[in-house]
C-alpha cells in the first residue's frame, strides 16, 4: 500500500515536471490550472477545515499582485512617477533587476497578505456563519475599490510591470514552473498540516467552535493562523500572477470579485469540501468546464457558469470526493464492518 | 485631500446643501428599504439569505424598460414588474431554493450567488450592457430659489414606494396568508402542526419578495439608472440595512434605508462619485463591525 502510495505521488510529480514539453502549447493554461489548484487549496485550508467560508480570499490575490508590483518598482525607482508616466519616460528593467524583483516581490508579496490577513481575521473572525462570508467579501470589494481610486499605485488605470527578458516561450515556462513549484508546496504542506495536532484543532472548530474553546482550545489564534498561512500561498500566487500578466488594473484583474474569487469556492465545492485531493481534483474538473465554455458558448459562459454554481451547491453538494467516498468507501482505507447476520449497510 | 476637506467645508458654508443631499438621499433610500424589507422578511421567515435581491431589482427595472420601448406608459411598468417578477421568483423557488431551505447558511448564500451571476448574465445577453433609463415628461419643481430641485418624477417614485410598503404591510398583518407567514417565521413546525402548509407559504413569501424587488426595480429605472451588473451593489445594501435594522423590524428598516441613501449621496458629494460603490460597502464593514462590538459587550457581561 505505502509502496504504491510512494509511486503514485512520484508519477504525479514526473508528469508535472514534463507536462510543458508534453504539451508544448498550454504551458499558460497549464500556469493557470496550477493558480486555481493553489487557491482552492488554501481557500479549504479555512473554508472546509475550518468552517470558515470566506468569499474575500481574493483579497490577498489583489494584493499579493500589488504589492509584488510595487516592491519591484521601487527597488531601482520611483513608485509614484513609474506609474503616472507616459510615453515621454521609459523604464529600462535590466536582467537582475526583473529577477531580484520577481523573487523579492513575490516573497514579499507573500509576507504582507499574511500579515493582512492576521489584521482583518482579528476583525472579521467575530463574524459568524454568512456574516463572516459576506464581511469578507465586503473587504475585498472595498479593497478594490480604494485602490482603484489611488493614483499612487497606477488608480484605475493599473500597473505595468516588465515582460520577461528572454524568450517569450522559455518565459511561459518560467512561470509555468513558478506556479507548479508554489502548488507543490502548497499541496505537500496542506498535507502535512492536516496530519498535525493543529489540523485536528482547526477541524474541532469546524464541528463545534464553543466546544473546541471549552476544551482548551485558543480558538482564535488557530483561527488567524490557518487563515495568515492559507493568505501567505495566495499572495505569492497573485504576485507571480502579476508577472505573468505584465499588465494588471485593480477591479476585473486584481480584485476580481466575481471571477475567480467565486472559482476558488466553486472548484472547492465541486471537488469536495474539506478533503486533501478534493479541492485539486475540482480545480482540474472547473478549469476544463470552464475553458470549454469560455471557447464554445462564448456569451453564455456566465450562464452556464453560474448553473454550475446552483447544481453543485443545491445537487451535488459533497462534491466528486464525498461521493467517491460514498460509493467507493475501499478506496480510502474505509472499512464498513457488519455485524454477523446483518446485511453490510 | 485638499479636494475632500474643500467638498467638506461646503456643507458647513451652505447649508441648503445638506437639505438638497439628504432630501436626494431619501429618495432613492425609500426604494433601497423596500428590496430590504423583502430580504427581511425571506430572510426572517425561511433564513435563506438572498444574495439575487439586487438582480430581482434590475430584471424588474429591465421589464418596465421593455414595456415602456413598447410604448406602454411607465407607470404601468410598476404592476407589470410585480407580475413577471412573482412568475421568476416562483419558478425560482420551485427549482432551487426549496432544495436549500433546510441547509446550511452559506449553501443558500452561494446558491443565491449562482442565481445572480445567471440572472445578471441573461440580462446582459437581452438588453446588452449600457445604462439605462425612462425619462419621465414631468416637471421639476424648485424651493428655496433653485438649490433644491425635486422632479415630479422622483417624489412620484417615493409615492409608489412607500404605497406599496404600507399594501404589503396591510397584507401581511390582516390577511390569512400573511397571518400564516408571520406563524411559520415564529415556529415553522408548530405552524406545520397547527395545519399550516409551510411549503405554501415558503414559495408565496419568496414570489412575493422577488415581485416586491421587480416593483421596486421598475421604479428606480424611472428615478435612477439600471444596468445589468448593478445587482450586487442592489443585493449589498439591503444586506447592510437588513443587518443594521435586525428582522422583523420595519420602522428600522426604513429608517435604515433612508439613512443609508443620505449617507452614500455625503460620500459621493464629499469623496467624488468613484467613491460611490466604495462607500455602500464600507458601510456594510462598518455595520458588521458596530454589531461585532455590541455582541462582545453582551459576552463579556455573561462572563
Amino acid at each position: 500500500m505505502k509502496t504504491k502510495r510512494l509511486v503514485f505521488y512520484a508519477a504525479l510529480l514526473a508528469f508535472t515536471v514534463l507536462a510543458p514539453y508534453l504539451l508544448p502549447d498550454f504551458k499558460t493554461q497549464l500556469a493557470t490550472l496550477w493558480l486555481m489548484i493553489i487557491v482552492a487549496i488554501t481557500w479549504d485550508m479555512t473554508g472546509g477545515q475550518m468552517g470558515y467560508n470566506s468569499l474575500g480570499n481574493i483579497f490577498f490575490y489583489g494584493t499579493g499582485m500589488y504589492v509584488a508590483a510595487v516592491v519591484t518598482i521601487a527597488i531601482p525607482f520611483d513608485v509614484g512617477d513609474y506609474t503616472n508616466a507616459f510615453s515621454d519616460r521609459i523604464y529600462e528593467f535590466t536582467d537582475t533587476q526583473y529577477f531580484v524583483g520577481t523573487l523579492v516581490g513575490t516573497l514579499a508579496a507573500g509576507v504582507f497578505c499574511a500579515l493582512s490577513a492576521l489584521v482583518i481575521g482579528y476583525i472579521t473572525f467575530g463574524l459568524r456563519g454568512p456574516y463572516f462570508a459576506i464581511g469578507t467579501l465586503g473587504v475585498a470589494i472595498a479593497a478594490g475599490e480604494l485602490v482603484s481610486n489611488w493614483e499612487w499605485v497606477g488608480g484605475g488605470q493599473g500597473i505595468s510591470l516588465p515582460v520577461f527578458p528572454y524568450d517569450l516561450e522559455l518565459g511561459k515556462q518560467f512561470f509555468y514552473f513558478l506556479f507548479a513549484g508554489t502548488g507543490v508546496a502548497a499541496f505537500a504542506f496542506a498535507k502535512w498540516l492536516y496530519s498535525t495536532r493543529f489540523g485536528a484543532a482547526i477541524n474541532a472548530i469546524r464541528d463545534d467552535e464553543e466546544k473546541a474553546e471549552a476544551m482548551g482550545i485558543h480558538t482564535m489564534r488557530y483561527k488567524l493562523t490557518a487563515w495568515s498561512l492559507s493568505a501567505f500561498f495566495v499572495g505569492i500566487a497573485g504576485g507571480i500572477s502579476a508577472f505573468q500578466l505584465i499588465h494588471f488594473e485593480p477591479l476585473e484583474t486584481a480584485y476580481q470579485t466575481i471571477n475567480l474569487g467565486i472559482f476558488m469556492v466553486v472548484c472547492v465545492l465541486l471537488g469536495g469540501k474539506g478533503t486533501l485531493w478534493g479541492p485539486v481534483v475540482g480545480a482540474i474538473v472547473f478549469h476544463l468546464f470552464k475553458e470549454v465554455t469560455w471557447n464554445y458558448f462564448l456569451g453564455w459562459q456566465w450562464v452556464a457558469l453560474g448553473t454550475l454554481i446552483v447544481v453543485t451547491v443545491v445537487y451535488f453538494r459533497d462534491g466528486i470526493m464525498g461521493w467517491l467516498m460514498h460509493t467507493r468507501p475501499e478506496w480510502f482505507g474505509i472499512r464498513i464492518e457488519s455485524k454477523q447476520g446483518e446485511a453490510p449497510s | 485631500m485638499d479636494q475632500f476637506l474643500a467638498n467638506f467645508s461646503l456643507l458647513l458654508e451652505f447649508p441648503v446643501v445638506n437639505l438638497k443631499i439628504i432630501i436626494d438621499g431619501v429618495m432613492i433610500g425609500a426604494l433601497f428599504a423596500l428590496s430590504a424589507y423583502g430580504l427581511a422578511l425571506v430572510w426572517g421567515v425561511m433564513n435563506v439569505k438572498n444574495l439575487a435581491q439586487g438582480d430581482f431589482v434590475i430584471a424588474g427595472g429591465y421589464v418596465a424598460w421593455a414595456l415602456s420601448k413598447q410604448g406602454i406608459h411607465p407607470l404601468l411598468g410598476v404592476p407589470a414588474a410585480f407580475v413577471v417578477l412573482w412568475i421568476v421568483g416562483w419558478i425560482i423557488y420551485k427549482l432551487i431554493i426549496t432544495r436549500v431551505i433546510e441547509r446550511d447558511l452559506f449553501t443558500s448564500l452561494l446558491a443565491t450567488f449562482g442565481i445572480a451571476i445567471i440572472i445578471a448574465q441573461v440580462l446582459n445577453l437581452l438588453f446588452g450592457s449600457d445604462t439605462q433609463s425612462i425619462a419621465l415628461k414631468y416637471k421639476t419643481l424648485y424651493f428655496m430659489d433653485g438649490f433644491i430641485d425635486i422632479p415630479i418624477a422622483k417624489l412620484l417614485g417615493v409615492l409608489m414606494a412607500s404605497a406599496l410598503a404600507a399594501g404589503v404591510v396591510l397584507f401581511m398583518k390582516f390577511s390569512r396568508m400573511g397571518q400564516a407567514i408571520r406563524a411559520t417565521a415564529q415556529d415553522a413546525r408548530a405552524a406545520r402542526v397547527l395545519g399550516i402548509n409551510t411549503e405554501k407559504v415558503y414559495a408565496f413569501t419568496f414570489s412575493l419578495n422577488a415581485a416586491i424587488c421587480g416593483a421596486a426595480g421598475a421604479i428606480v429605472v424611472m428615478v435612477w439608472v439600471i444596468q445589468p451588473f448593478y445587482g450586487i451593489t442592489h443585493s449589498i445594501r439591503s444586506f447592510v440595512i437588513v443587518t443594521a435594522a435586525g428582522l422583523g423590524n420595519l420602522p428600522g428598516v426604513i429608517a435604515a434605508g433612508l439613512g443609508i441613501g443620505a449617507l452614500e449621496q455625503y460620500g459621493a458629494h464629499i469623496f467624488g462619485i468613484g467613491y460611490q460603490q466604495a462607500v455602500a460597502v464600507l458601510l456594510l464593514l462598518l455595520v458588521l463591525l458596530i454589531r461585532l462590538m455590541q455582541q462582545k459587550r453582551v459576552r463579556k457581561s455573561l462572563q
